[in-house]
């Protein structure tokens, strides 16, 4: 196997699959024991795992996950009950799996710890279950292996090895088909097999072991006494159902856990990357032919330049939904979280998810995940109480905790909800001012007081558990965040729970927004944040000199001047529009020159020269060939109340 | 180090300054600036470079000078330079770009202690070429991050 570098790291990627959907797998039984098909499904992944652990040369994480998959066939056939205790050393065997895979060699010892463990769950979980008593059945099976199974790396003799595990048997070879020697290639199977075998066991699992080629050959067992097999059947039977289908069995696992069906390809995420950035040089090249296109007067020309346009709107659509991933993946990690905190604190814990297949851009959720890891362990950990202190306060002694996820506009919203004892405001105050946030007897609204908690070493849990302190903060995660473009709310009610509930934009790449002029400047305003445009009249203009604001509605909308905030030092234009914008909390209208329109872009980040400017998250190319900068509306505000909280100074 | 550097030499206000070749990746005509609003005054503005977004310095205000008007003979040359641990595009407006040449580095002197109104920790050395002075500038101390605090009005708007 040297030199396959290649394969070994294919292997890696499909198990690391597998011992995803095995951890699934455990954590679902650890909710109903019972389920057949659970254990099934958790067999078929050990079983693949250790096959193809040993085909690759992981010699460790083979022969390690030969136990587990021991004590989970005893599971299977019902000798052993699916005890939490088990699930539990099951659970830790696989993170020592994950650890050989990663190519360590492991503690040694800490492997056979884990095995020691293992076994003795296994002997106290069979106890209550007791082998069930099976009469030796006789069998007789007929199989043919497809010409290429020993290309394919497939050994009859360690099949009949494994059958004779099974009982007593008698082989015999069938080599009728066999050609004479000139027409015979070496390396194609000819022979056909049949067995008689004396066995106790089920059905299912002689047909096991033909588990990673079952697809491809011609297998047909028979239990003597039901049914004589025909003469005929020497010629081989299909099997049923699935007739010599030429997917490989690992294939044919994936696409069970892809219930769309439809075939997948693995690319590496960089290639869409550089794809995404030759699609937005496209759309930008392309917005300057329309340009162009819409200046002349060849009609060719124009009708080149609008098919172009309908391509690459569609391309950067296509591009958009590739880049997509169900926010389950991401759900999907903290039921293994939940599941450990439960058992380090105590505490009894129901994690529920909903909105799973709420699609978000593949770097955002990878970039959300720690943030989430630790709003998770925040509730849990400093929200839920303890089953006792639940049961005096009158609440189910099981905590819930609930992940959700759903669209909004242009946005996904993700909240974590907790029904614990919610945020100790007196706690919170009492620690800001220890930590000299805020002055003592500050007069602060609610919000502002919970909104504490995000700054920079605040935390109210009064003993550090090994829980917390993994030296991620409530001011990272809420710089996190804000690197992503999105917000963060926090709500809590005193004994009923807290709930966070995360912002953030579907995408980082491209923005739709709204192209506007001030002074000379081209601003793109990002359109979900915008919710209405109108006109400032002249004498509203010259009325409101004094007081920065405009009724809209019956509702006082303040407005910033984006002129003077930029200070373009030109004059206003006739016309002034004014955009009004949410942050979220509030509205603030912002006063620019013109309006250009609507806008698709892509964004460029800002370099590290530019960091230090906040009112803008990014840039972008126009169809010119021109930059213009995109407003980042909360720090825009921002910068605009400090303004003018200067100018009050100074007046 | 070796005697000799390869360099590209530059015109900034009647002064000749001189960039190490290896940084420079292109020279381009002046384009349309875009100006950041609340950025210092030493990078206010950023152009489209290649589909990128990319900074635009204003050399002549770390060593003082004015921003002249944009001529015939202005050109921004583009560099590669490493500001923590990241490479990043500059564009640098210059008032004329001169041509590649090596200066002999033994002529080199480092900027004296007086008689001289540039701050010194901008100014690498100075290379005596011919009659002249040329200025090598310390690109990395003057784009530090937090270090041009030049503010200003923005006067070198194109």
């Amino acid at each position: 196997m040297t030199g396959n570098t290649e394969a070994i790291e294919t292997f890696r990627v499909e198990a690391a699959e597998l011992l995803e959907r095995i951890e699934q797998g455990l954590l679902d039984l650890s909710r109903k024991p019972g389920d057949r098909a659970l254990v099934d499904e958790v067999f078929r992944s050990l079983h693949t795992l250790k096959g193809s652990g040993a085909m690759f040369g992981f010699d460790a994480l083979a022969s390690f996950t030969h136990h587990c998959e021991t004590a989970f066939d005893k599971v299977r056939k019902g000798e052993v009950v699916a005890t939490p205790n088990l699930v539990s050393v099951v659970l830790a065997a696989q993170d020592h799996m994950r650890t050989l895979l990663g190519g360590g060699a492991g503690d040694d010892a800490v492997g056979k710890d884990l095995l020691g463990r293992l076994e003795r769950e296994v002997a106290i979980a069979s106890g209550s279950a007791g082998p069930e008593p099976a009469d030796k059945t006789e069998w007789t099976i007929l199989f043919t292996l497809p010409p290429n199974a020993l290309v394919n790396g497939c050994n009859p003799l360690a099949l009949l090895a494994e059958m004779r595990e099974l009982g007593d048997c008698t082989v015999i070879a069938d080599v009728s088909d066999v050609p004479p020697l000139d027409a015979l290639v070496a390396n194609e199977c000819y022979v056909s097999w049949r067995v008689t075998l004396h066995s106790d066991r089920p059905r299912t699992e002689i047909e096991d072991v033909f588990m990673f080629i079952i697809d491809d050959m011609k297998l047909e067992i028979q239990q003597a006494g039901s049914k004589a097999i025909e003469p005929a059947a020497s010629t081989a039977v299909d099997v049923p159902a699935e007739v010599s289908s030429p997917v490989p069995a690992s294939r044919q696992a994936e696409s069970r856990s892809l219930p769309k069906g439809g075939e997948s390809v693995r690319v590496p995420a960089e290639r869409l990357d550089e794809l995404m950035d030759r699609v937005g040089e496209l759309v930008i090249a392309q917005s300057r032919l329309s340009q162009i296109a819409a200046a002349s007067p060849d009609l060719n020309l124009r009708a080149v330049s609008e098919d172009i346009e309908r391509l690459s709107n569609e391309l950067r659509n296509t591009m958009m939904v590739l880049r997509m991933v169900p926010v389950g993946t991401l759900f999907s990690r903290f039921r293994r979280l939940v599941h450990d905190l439960a058992r380090d604190t105590g505490k009894s814990i129901e994690l529920t998810t909903e909105g799973e297949a709420t699609e978000v851009d593949k770097t955002v959720i990878e970039r959300l995940a720690d943030p989430l890891v630790h709003l998770v362990r925040n509730s849990i950990d400093h929200g839920l109480e303890t089953p006792d202190q639940r049961k005096t306060a009158g609440k189910p002694e099981t905590g819930q905790v609930r992940l959700a996820a759903q669209h909004a506009g242009g946005e996904v919203v993700i909240t974590i909800t907790d029904d614990g004892r919610g945020i100790d405001r007196g706690r919170v105050r009492a620690k800001a001012e220890a930590q000299g946030l805020i002055v003592p007897n500050a007069q602060l609204s609610d919000q502002e007081l919970l909104q504490l908690i995000f700054q920079p070493g605040f935390s109210t849990a009064q003993t550090i558990t090994n829980l917390s302190g993994r030296g991620v903060g409530m001011d990272v995660v809420k710089r996190t965040v804000e690197a992503l473009r999105g917000s963060i709310d926090l709500t809590s009610k005193p004994g009923v729970g807290s709930e966070v509930s995360l912002r953030i934009p579907l995408t980082l790449a491209i923005i739709d927004g709204l192209l506007v002029r001030v002074g000379k400047g081209r601003y793109v305003i990002p359109l979900s944040a915008v919710e209405e445009c109108l006109e400032l009249p002249v004498e509203q203009d010259m009325r409101s000199r004094g007081r920065s604001f405009i009724s809209l509605r019956d509702s006082l909308v303040p407005f910033l001047r984006l002129r003077e905030l930029f200070q373009t030092g030109t004059e206003p234009d006739r016309y002034q529009k004014v955009v009004v914008v949410s942050t979220g909390s509030e509205r603030v209208g912002l006063v620019v020159d013109q309006i250009i329109g609507d806008h698709q872009t892509v964004i460029k980040a800002m370099s590290k020269l530019h960091e230090d400017v906040a009112m803008f998250s990014g840039a972008t190319i126009l169809g010119d060939g021109a930059v213009a900068l995109i407003l980042d509306i909360p720090h825009l505000v921002e910068t605009g109340q400090n303004q003018e909280a200067q100018l009050r100074k100074a007046g | 180090m070796s005697d000799e550097l390869e360099v590209l030499t530059f015109d900034l206000h009647g002064e000749t300054l001189a960039l190490e070749a290896s940084i420079v990746r292109e020279i381009m005509d002046m384009t349309a600036i875009t100006v950041v609003p609340g950025a210092s005054a030493l990078v206010g503005g950023v152009i489209n470079f290649r589909g990128k977004v990319i900074p635009l310095a204003n050399l002549h205000l770390a060593f003082g000078m004015e921003v002249g008007p944009t001529t015939i003979d202005s050109r921004i040359v583009v560099i590669e330079l490493e500001l923590d641990g990241t490479f990043t595009f500059i564009g640098l407006r210059t008032d004329k770009v001169n041509e590649v040449t090596t200066l002999d580095l033994t002529k080199k002197e480092p900027p004296p202690s007086i008689g001289m109104r540039w701050r010194p920790e901008y100014v690498k050395c100075l290379v005596k070429r011919g009659g002249e002075f040329v200025v090598l500038p310390d690109l990395h101390s003057i784009f530090a991050v937090g270090s041009h605090t030049t503010g200003g009005t923005l006067k070198a708007v194109a």
